[in-house]
């Protein structure tokens, strides 16, 4: 309803100025790159390989043919979505509780969970990869479950890694959602998890989707883990695309044709994500 | 209560941590040895050889489905890019977890060789596979440390030659290619010229420029590692060695100065393009031919040595390139295992591999036929007379490493318009060896 | 009684799934990567970590023994990651605030410019920093084409993937991929703000800085104090980037500590050595990760908010 545009109080003309310079040069920053990955695709690698030009001399769709015989591509792409929307779905869910305990209560042991969470964040990645290696050879010699070279250890690893930023994020997030929202809710007969679902998390919908992408995209492009903890079948997107680059020869087009191939059902869910990001400004000014 | 709870939770992970490190789950104690559990199964990771790794998976299939037919064993074939190879089989030797055969890059043998991780070729278990005499001399050195078993047996073969573009030699007067590196230079002054060059080096690769570094220091006589395994990067020979190498970019200005940030072959493609006229490379055929060059528009001669008439250990103008063929120690098919080292090894699959890999065959059985093409005569001639592997001591790879990257710094600074001097190199080298030191 | 049981442990049964998985997956590697730090693991000990002879303090030594190389490496690798990761993260909160902050009222295209912001980071890192690579070629680079051959800025094509350019090279690519990230943090911060706030104000006469100064800033202070944090650790951190950039072996200007000790277990099989920079470098950040939680009063909120 109240459209700032079109208010009485619009913005004064510097600030549209301004606003307009400055979204054009990030605009610039962002939108260069992803034309060279477009026009790059569209042409052929003995183009790609040589000078610099702006616009291709040669078009053709040959790249995006090649794709798929380079590369297993299709399944690389179905292994990086399973793995990805899982390790999201379970981190989110995971987080949410996490964070609204942490966010709401007060209890014993609460700082020494915060800091021992967040520093795993401080130890660099590759220092985890071995060891964790050999625990999900252990848990799978012990269990019979195998984790190493699976999906299932994969997701496990992601979602877990994850987590503590997750719910860092989300504390933020639910910090900022006025407390007498959900204290309203409980006085009103809701428990507290009833508070939480029908407040808190419709509130900190932006929030919920703002971590749930963090999660999704770090999963989809994680290379390390990935290199190490997958095999011909399970490998993801973020090791596959690095067949295009073989012994021989970097196939530029066909990594910028196969890159903006899995990219575009990414930037559509963001765009549809969208919508919730601003669906919370309703959500976020409740009274 | 709540000190009782995170009492528990710390008890937890020190006994996991307990459990973990001290190896009790990781099923390759010292005492684990190779089994025949199932040997009706293998399982392969091939390196990548060919353009692509599905190209690889093309050319594998067929032949493992002779070995499947002729002993009943499945293979499943699994051929791991290069980019990861090396951290899965780190991964693999310290859970215990891993293929039961697998391709190594040959310069990975000493280290493998000593993490235990691979099953050693002593006498008797070489005799299953056919025997070390089946094998030529040369990459039979690149299998592990000299005076040990060998950690693994000798697959593909490849050196180092000089391809130089004939149109361009023809233009610009030249008629024979160099034999020495003053030749190579002087000849690469007459090539370089409106805006082409005499030669494209991968300066940006610390591998290639270790390699060369290998081959440079042999010429002047020295070595990077002394008998006892310990780095000799910075002597007066190896610091001649690698300024010679840098100079051909920094001093000689026969390399263009973006050939400093090149690491992805783009030497390869330079040359194809007909932008440099010549190249050191291995077993270059396929890639050029895939940039569009013909085969009669390039030539293939031996390396250049630093005087015509080198001898004894100074007649050395390739490392042995290569990959060999081992056998996982955790293995549960031994005995399949060997029969598939063998199969592979065999004269008529060397002949039918090689082939398509454009490679060179360590067995010597399979060298008998004429050479396919003119490149091979040469690359054969090399592997037999003048190619020696680089150091097999376990610290090899931080050699390529350190000694590799210091080149590369210093092709940096030469592009970038810095003087190179001796003392520059020795600087560089002198740093590189001292991270050595443990 | 049970219901004071019950409220009190309310708390805990919603943390535990979140406990049980970091303690598992998360705190028991790092444990183990610490109990590495003391020992002796080269490649003769890899298959059967347990055998590894301890090596007491030597690992540590080694590596802050500041005049010896491999110490002076590291030091100099650590001050190359602390200006890399002030400036990356810093240009990155920028882009983000400026960019939330200006597209938080409607206009024409909003919405086409919010998806355009946000597609590097839908990108795999792999594919947008490959894409970097590509355009800061020497010789065929966008880059150069642009400010040599057709701005003729520069006298001759400049090197960004070797040599000191390429700290710049990895800043730029850093800010690329991270700064969506903080834009949409920041996005979804803004839709908290009642837009009563921004009408009150205006009525007030307030012009439109002091309602970014005194309203907006001042109602983004919780999701900054975290995504500062955040973006510190994951910057600092960070091993795709410098790896996809450059490859095994960094340029020394760029020689970020993640590729060092990459470089230092992996490549070279020192695990034992790697281990230890790691735990110093845990150190390092649990120091600064608790002075900023001091300064910015978050960890006392967490303490008993």
């Amino acid at each position: 309803m109240a459209e700032a545009g079109t208010s009485p109080t619009a913005p004064p003309r510097s600030f549209i100025w301004t606003r307009r310079v400055l979204l054009t040069l990030l605009a610039l920053f962002t939108a260069t790159p992803l034309y060279v990955m477009l026009s790059s695709s569209l042409k052929p690698l003995r183009d790609v390989t040589g000078a610099f030009r702006w616009f291709p001399s040669h078009l053709t769709v040959q790249p995006y043919l090649d794709i798929w015989r380079t590369v297993p591509l299709g399944r690389y792409f179905v292994n990086s979505l399973i793995v990805a929307s899982a390790a999201t779905a379970c981190s989110v869910v995971i987080a949410v509780f996490a964070a609204y305990a942490v966010s709401r209560y007060r209890f014993r042991g609460k700082r020494l969970f915060t800091v021992t969470v967040l520093s795993t964040q401080m130890f660099p990645g590759i220092l985890f990869l071995l060891p964790l290696f050999l625990l999900f050879v252990n848990i799978g010699n012990a269990t019979g479950v195998a984790l190493y070279g699976s999906r299932g250890g994969l997701i496990l690893t992601y979602m877990t890694f994850t987590l503590p930023l997750s719910i860092w994020m989300l504390v933020g997030y639910f910090d900022s959602i006025p407390r007498d929202l959900d204290e309203a809710a409980q006085v009103d007969g809701c428990g507290p998890l009833g508070a939480l679902l029908r407040v808190v998390v419709p509130a900190a919908v932006p929030g919920i989707v703002a971590v749930a992408i963090y999660s999704f995209m770090t999963a989809w492009g994680e290379v390390l883990f990935a290199s190490v903890m997958t095999n011909d079948v399970t490998r993801t997107l973020a090791i596959g695309l690095q067949g295009y680059a073989t012994q021989t020869e970097v196939y530029w087009n066909q990594i910028m044709a196969a890159s903006l191939v899995v990219s575009v059902p990414v930037v559509a869910g963001f765009l549809l994500l969208q919508r919730y990001l601003v669906a919370g400004l309703t959500a976020g000014a409740v009274k | 209560m709540r000190r009782f709870r995170m009492a528990a939770a710390a008890a937890l992970t020190t006994a996991l941590t307990a459990a973990l490190a001290t190896g009790c789950g990781g099923g390759n104690a010292p005492g684990d040895t190779a089994g025949n559990g199932n040997p009706k199964e293998l399982t392969y990771w091939a390196t990548n050889q060919g353009s692509s790794v599905e190209a690889d998976k093309k050319v594998l299939a067929p032949e493992l489905k002779k070995f499947e037919r002729r002993t009943g064993i499945k293979v499943h074939l699994e051929v791991v890019p290069w980019a990861t190879l090396l951290d899965r089989i780190l991964a693999a030797a310290s859970s215990g977890q891993g293929p039961d055969v697998l391709n190594i890059g040959n310069t990975w043998s000493a280290s493998l060789q000593k993490s235990g991780a691979l099953l050693p070729f002593d006498g008797k278990t070489f005799a299953e596979v056919g025997g070390k005499e089946r094998f030529a001399s040369a990459p039979l050195a690149a299998t592990g440390a000299r005076g040990k078993d060998p950690a693994a047996v000798p697959l593909y073969s490849l050196t180092y030659a000089l391809y130089y573009n004939k149109a361009m030699f023809r233009e610009a007067g030249i008629e024979q290619p160099p034999t020495t590196w003053a030749e190579l230079v002087a000849d690469g002054k007459k090539l370089t010229r409106g805006g082409k060059y005499g030669l494209a080096v991968e300066g940006g690769n610390p591998v290639e420029n270790a390699h060369h570094a290998f081959v440079f220091g042999k010429q002047h006589g020295a070595d990077f590692f002394d008998a006892a395994g310990k780095p000799t990067f910075d002597r007066p020979a190896n610091v001649a060695a690698v300024k010679q190498y840098v100079d051909l970019l920094a001093n000689d200005r026969i390399a263009a100065p973006g050939n400093a940030e090149y690491a992805q072959n783009q030497s390869v493609r330079d040359f194809a393009t007909g932008k440099a006229g010549m190249l050191l490379w291995q077993a270059a055929r396929t890639s050029l031919l895939a940039h569009g060059m013909k085969p009669d528009e390039y030539g293939v001669a031996p390396v250049p040595f630093r005087s015509a008439d080198a001898s004894g250990r100074r007649n050395v103008n390739s490392m042995v390139a290569g990959i060999n063929i081992g056998v996982f120690k955790n293995t549960d098919n031994l005995d399949g295992a060997l029969k598939f080292v063998k199969f592979m090894t065999s004269t008529d699959e060397q002949n039918v591999l090689t082939t398509k890999y454009g490679s060179l065959s360590p067995v010597l059985a399979a060298q008998k036929h004429a050479p396919r093409t003119p490149d091979e005569a040469v690359l054969r001639e090399v592997l037999a007379k003048s190619a020696e592997p680089l150091p097999q001591v376990p610290d090899e790879a931080q050699f390529e490493t350190l000694v590799g990257g210091a080149m590369k710094e210093l092709f940096a600074d030469a592009a970038a318009g810095k003087k190179i001097t001796t003392a520059d190199v020795r600087a560089r080298l002198t740093a590189a060896q001292q991270q050595m030191q443990k | 009684m049970i219901a004071r049981i019950r409220r009190g442990g309310l708390p805990y049964l919603l943390l535990l799934p979140a406990l049980a998985l970091e303690l598992l997956i998360h705190l028991v590697p790092m444990v183990i990567g610490i109990a590495m730090s003391f020992k002796r693991l080269t490649q003769e000990y890899i298959g059967n970590w347990g055998a590894a002879p301890w090596a007491g303090l030597d690992n540590f030594r080694l590596a802050v023994d500041f005049d010896a190389p491999a110490g002076r490496a590291l030091l100099h690798s650590f001050a190359v990651t602390c200006a890399f990761t002030v400036l990356a993260v810093g240009l990155a909160w920028l882009l983000g605030v400026t960019a939330a902050i200006l597209m938080q009222d409607t206009f024409r295209g909003r919405g086409l410019l919010r998806a355009l912001f946000l597609t590097p980071y839908a990108l795999p890192v792999y594919t947008a920093v490959i894409t970097w690579s590509f355009l800061l070629q020497r010789d065929n680079g966008l880059v150069n084409h642009v400010l040599h051959d057709q701005l003729g800025i520069t006298d001759s094509p400049t090197f960004w993937l070797v040599g000191d350019n390429s700290f710049t090279a990895l800043v730029i690519t850093s800010v690329w991929r991270t700064w969506p990230f903080a834009f949409l943090m920041l996005t979804a911060a803004l839709q908290n703000i009642p837009r009563e706030s921004y009408e009150a104000a205006q009525l007030d006469g307030a012009g439109i800085r002091r309602q970014i100064r005194h309203i907006t800033l001042p109602a983004l202070r919780p999701v900054n104090q975290v995504l500062v944090l955040v973006l510190f650790l994951w910057t600092f951190n960070d091993f795709n980037v410098p790896y996809v950039l450059f490859g095994k072996a960094a340029p020394e200007a760029a020689d970020l500590i993640s590729i060092h000790i990459y470089q230092a277990s992996f490549e070279t099989w020192n695990f034992g050595s790697g281990s230890a920079m790691s735990v110093l470098l845990l150190l390092f950040l649990l120091v600064v990760t608790a002075v900023y939680l001091l300064v910015t009063g978050r960890g006392r909120r967490g303490g008993h908010g």
